[in-house]
């Protein structure tokens, strides 16, 4: 048998709906699900006489994402039309950007399973206008919505730099945290506000000789899910093909597959690329954008710490787990509350335990996020300096932090209100000990006979020091006395 | 009335000595009587515009402010959007399209409360020098009928000379106000490109498009510029005021012109026929007794002109009129098979030959592997030729030239000949690549008693001065008083 090796090489293609009010060249609002061509006007309908305007906040929103992808953002950028005929394009071009980008030659960084990170080249990132929906229902007829025409679109192109369908994956998911983080996009995969398109063939190395195969494109995937899968699966389908055919690349034009979600399996689209001419030329309509120095500095003042490296500091300066600082890190509110209470004074451990295991249990029953629930980063920072100095326990810290958030009140008041607080004096809780080992002489004698049942007999008594406590005595504490009285 | 200048008339409606109904019952009544003959509206508002002209004459009589045009009958081209009646650009395609909003310099008529009483005929989405390009009608030149009006803005031009209308706006692309204003004598202006907002404007080629007056004299086009001049947030390209404000060019109108320096192209002059040049000349005389200084210059790019228009205009066409494929609104073919077919057959059937032609022109000029060849090609010309103006106004406050090489010609004569109607945009041409303002002013006729115009071109955003060049001349002269036998006149 011959020996074989091959390596997936894949590029992605990436529309990313940015969320600005309104659409990209005229006033309409963006609005999902809303009823058909109701979101409209002369200019997004492409009605004769109108003109685009461009909305100066998606343009900044797309620098921003340029910036965030360490592009580099050339000063002067300028709109082109695209163009092509479909029902769903009502000027028959969109208008995009073609050989000025507003962003090129930058890179990302996406995190693997084996905790490195690896760097993803991106090629360029342009804005665009986003067409409508065509509707096909039963009939001899087609019907169009036109409230999508017009949305501003992000286009990202990276390099070919990954090699599976976990990295595939893997960048998407960082991509979707990066734009959530900044505040350019939803994000929204139910929406569609990402879309992906990945160009994907293979590397095999047979006997020594280096083939390639014919580059598919996959067109407009919107789940992470359908994303990592077409790419194994075109990867293998490729494979098989190139052992059954040796058709390798160059060998006719690259072609386009689609996704079957039931079948999970590619479909072909079209076979030969048609040799589309988009005809592309600097709208008329426009005049270009030259960005200032200073509006630039104004951008980037906007900018934060981004995710992945904010997630990477959680762990080493913080020694969260990986998976923590993941999820402190998914949406930027969270994380800038997280940040907040750890300059409050809070402990980086007990603040991450009350907001991954309370705080955003709350959030996800509200469906809202961590700002919604009224409550300030230093009053979290004061409930988890209370569990630190065992005034309360880890337990009751989720029940006053529940009951902050109702009442908006602060964790100590609550604490003794709730009857919360620890019994940590050593001499009273000395004499309820006493009187607990006066009451359970059997279990005393499993203790100090060191036998099988001694530590179900230490739980017990524990147990009743509770129980005569009410649950309010100091664990920590009881366990040293008890140590003390009966070793 | 009908010897009355739209700003003579404006003054006299504010006044209170004549009613707007008044005028614009006599105005409909001349429509009824010539229109027959001249063909220059494609629609009319009788009802509406009488129904406004006594709303303007309430509000005179009530002593409230009245806008710039009060009470005025004025006309617009039938590529500019309104909310009542139709918008057709002259195209069966848009034949029965109503636009659903108003285009802002109707906006502006309105709020100088003008009332449009049409829209005028036009070449088929402003692509032709005759407007025999009308996929709708024909109009005629009301100084000889068998000619045309010029075109493509000839049904304004026509409408304005034929005295059924007091002004019109048109649209020049590459000459389609100042070549028509030549041959139908009156006043055309082409402002500034970014002077005037081209919201609402069917485009045709949008970077050299520009709405602009069409007027019986100097006066009533600065008074029509008053109106319509300004930035407009709905459109990128007009300018702003910070940048180049707009002035009041009425009142500027009668400051002299100190030094007057005034530059011609001998070389360039020389291909337009003996009788426009003799007039050229005569008209420069007069400026000359003015004491105005007159410089020979080379211009050595204009000669590229044309081609490079027909290249970037054809190809802004060739996307701009991509949107009228019979799915959304306009035109559509019946049973098409499939989509493709609703595309195909539906601009098949409504587009006229000029259309058609321009389209395919501007697509192969667009398509890949020709772009750098052509597209990119013309854009340097036209960087060239916006040069030799910039090296001419350091030399000059204006440039005089020929409007048109030739006085209106006979119908049908050129209309198998698309390069030679093409050469009829030859002196008008390079102020639409320039962006600079360019005027036609009547300056005599012909020996077929044709009206011939003089053009001036002057630098960005000096319409003030531009029309103080062109008011001097009218000043001393009486061309603008004639009028066409045809039209009830002498």
């Amino acid at each position: 048998m011959a020996d074989l090796q091959y390596k997936i090489i894949v590029g992605l293609e990436i529309h990313v709906q940015l969320c600005t009010k309104s659409k990209m060249f005229c006033g309409c609002a963006v609005e999902f699900g809303a009823e058909p061509n109701s979101r409209v006007c002369p200019v997004c309908l492409g009605m004769p006489g109108s003109l685009p305007v461009m909305n100066k906040q998606a343009f900044e929103y797309a620098v921003m994402a340029g910036l965030a992808l360490n592009c580099n953002i050339p000063m002067f950028t300028k709109w082109d039309r695209k163009s092509y005929y479909y029902p769903d394009l009502p000027k028959n071009y969109q208008i995009s950007q073609y050989d000025l980008p507003l962003s090129e030659n930058g890179y990302i960084e996406i995190p693997l399973e084996s905790g490195q990170t690896k760097r993803i080249g991106i090629i360029r990132a342009h804005l665009e206008e986003d067409a409508g929906k065509n509707v096909h229902s039963s009939g001899n007829f087609s019907q169009v919505d036109l409230n999508r025409t017009g949305t501003p679109l992000l286009e990202i192109v990276t390099k070919p730099d990954m090699n599976s369908g976990a990295e595939v994956r893997a960048l998407a998911v960082e991509l979707q945290r990066l734009v959530r983080f900044l505040g350019v996009s939803e994000a929204d995969m139910q929406k569609g506000h990402m879309r992906f398109e990945p160009n994907i063939n293979l590397k095999i190395t047979r006997n020594g000789t280096e083939y390639r195969t014919p580059i598919v494109e996959v067109k407009n995937l919107n789940s992470f899910r359908a994303l990592e899968r077409s790419v194994s699966y075109e990867a293998q389908r490729q494979l098989d093909e190139f052992l059954e055919t040796g058709v390798v690349f160059g060998m006719g034009n690259k072609t386009t597959r689609g996704w079957d979600d039931e079948k999970e399996m590619t479909v072909l689209q079209r076979e030969k690329e048609e040799a589309h001419d988009y005809r592309y030329f600097p709208d008329p309509d426009l005049v270009p954008v030259e960005l200032t120095q200073e509006w630039l500095d104004e951008i980037k003042s906007r900018l934060c710490e981004l995710p992945l490296k904010k997630q990477l500091r959680y762990v080493q300066e913080y020694k969260l787990s990986d998976y923590d600082a993941g999820v402190l890190t998914a949406d930027r509110s969270t994380a800038d509350f997280f940040d907040e209470a750890i300059k409050a004074g809070g402990e980086p451990k007990r603040v991450c335990n009350l907001l991954t295991q309370t705080g955003l249990k709350i959030t996800k029953e509200k469906n809202c996020s961590i700002n919604d629930l009224h409550i300030s980063p230093k009053s979290v920072a004061d409930l988890a300096s209370m569990v630190e100095n065992s005034t309360i326990s880890a337990s009751s810290a989720a029940a006053i932090f529940e009951a902050m958030v109702k009442t908006g009140r602060q964790p100590d008041i609550l604490a003794q209100e709730l009857n919360l607080v620890q019994k940590s004096d050593a001499d009273e809780l000395e004499s309820i000990v006493d009187q607990v080992l006066a009451e359970n002489a059997e279990a005393v004698a499993d203790v100090t006979s060191g036998g099988k049942k001694e530590k179900k007999a230490r739980g017990f008594l524990m147990g009743q020091v509770m129980q005569k406590t009410k649950g309010q005595a100091n664990p920590k504490v009881v366990s040293e006395i008890l140590a003390k009285k009966i070793g | 009335m009908k010897n009355l200048t739209a700003k003579k008339l404006r003054d006299q409606i504010a006044s209170g000595q004549i009613k707007s109904l008044d005028a614009v019952r006599n105005i409909f009544e001349r429509i009824e009587k010539y229109e027959p003959v001249i063909g220059a509206y494609i629609s009319t508002f009788k009802e509406k515009a009488l129904e406004r002209a006594s709303q303007v004459d309430k509000k005179i009589s009530a002593g409230e402010p009245v806008g710039q045009l009060a009470g005025v009958p004025v006309a617009v081209k039938d590529n500019m959007c309104t909310t009542f009646g139709a918008t057709t650009c002259a195209s069966k395609i848009l034949q029965n399209f109503h636009a659903p909003y108003n285009a802002t310099v109707v906006e502006k008529l309105l709020a100088a409360d003008a009332v449009i009483i049409g829209k005028t005929n036009m070449d088929e989405f402003a692509m032709g020098s005759s407007t025999e390009n009308s996929g709708l009608k024909q109009t005629v030149n009301p100084w000889d009928t068998s000619r045309v009006p010029g075109g493509s803005s000839g049904g304004a031009t026509a409408s304005v000379a034929a005295g059924m209308c007091f002004a019109a706006l048109g649209s020049d692309t590459g000459g389609s106000i100042r070549q028509p204003a030549s041959f139908c004598g009156v006043v055309g202006l082409k402002p500034t490109y970014g002077r005037v907002s081209r919201y609402g404007l069917v485009a045709y080629g949008s970077s050299l498009d520009q709405i602009g007056p069409v007027t019986q004299t100097v006066e009533d086009a600065a008074l029509m510029l008053n109106v319509i001049a300004g930035h407009d947030s709905s459109d990128s390209t007009s300018v702003s005021e910070a940048i180049a404000p707009v002035c009041d060019y009425l009142t500027k109108l009668n400051e002299p012109v100190d030094k007057l320096k005034i530059a011609v192209v001998p070389q360039f002059n020389a291909g337009a026929d003996q009788q426009v040049q003799n007039a050229l000349n005569e008209a420069i005389k007069v400026y000359k007794n003015l004491g105005a200084e007159i410089i020979e210059i080379e211009m050595p790019h204009l000669d590229y002109a044309i081609a490079a228009y027909y290249v970037i205009a054809t190809a802004e066409a060739s996307s701009n009129l991509a949107r009228y494929d019979g799915v959304h609104y306009g035109h559509r073919t019946k049973d098409p098979q499939n989509y493709i077919e609703v595309y195909t057959k539906s601009r098949a059937e409504a587009f006229g030959q000029e259309v058609k032609r321009r389209i395919m022109l501007g697509t192969y000029a667009l398509s890949s592997g020709y772009y750098d060849a052509y597209y990119l090609k013309a854009l340097k010309v036209r960087n060239l030729i916006r040069g030799d103006f910039t090296n001419a106004f350091e030399k000059c406050d204006c440039v005089m030239m020929p409007v048109a090489p030739t006085t209106a010609f006979k119908i049908g004569e050129k209309v198998n000949d698309p390069l030679q109607m093409y050469l009829s945009d030859i002196y008008t041409i390079a102020a639409n690549l320039a962006g600079i303002p360019g005027i036609s002013i009547p300056c005599g006729f012909d020996d077929n008693e044709l009206p011939v115009g003089l053009q001036i071109l002057s630098p960005a955003f000096t319409e003030d001065k531009l029309l103080r060049i062109a008011g001097m001349y009218e000043k001393h002269t009486n061309w603008y008083e004639k009028k066409p036998p045809i039209a009830g006149y002498k």
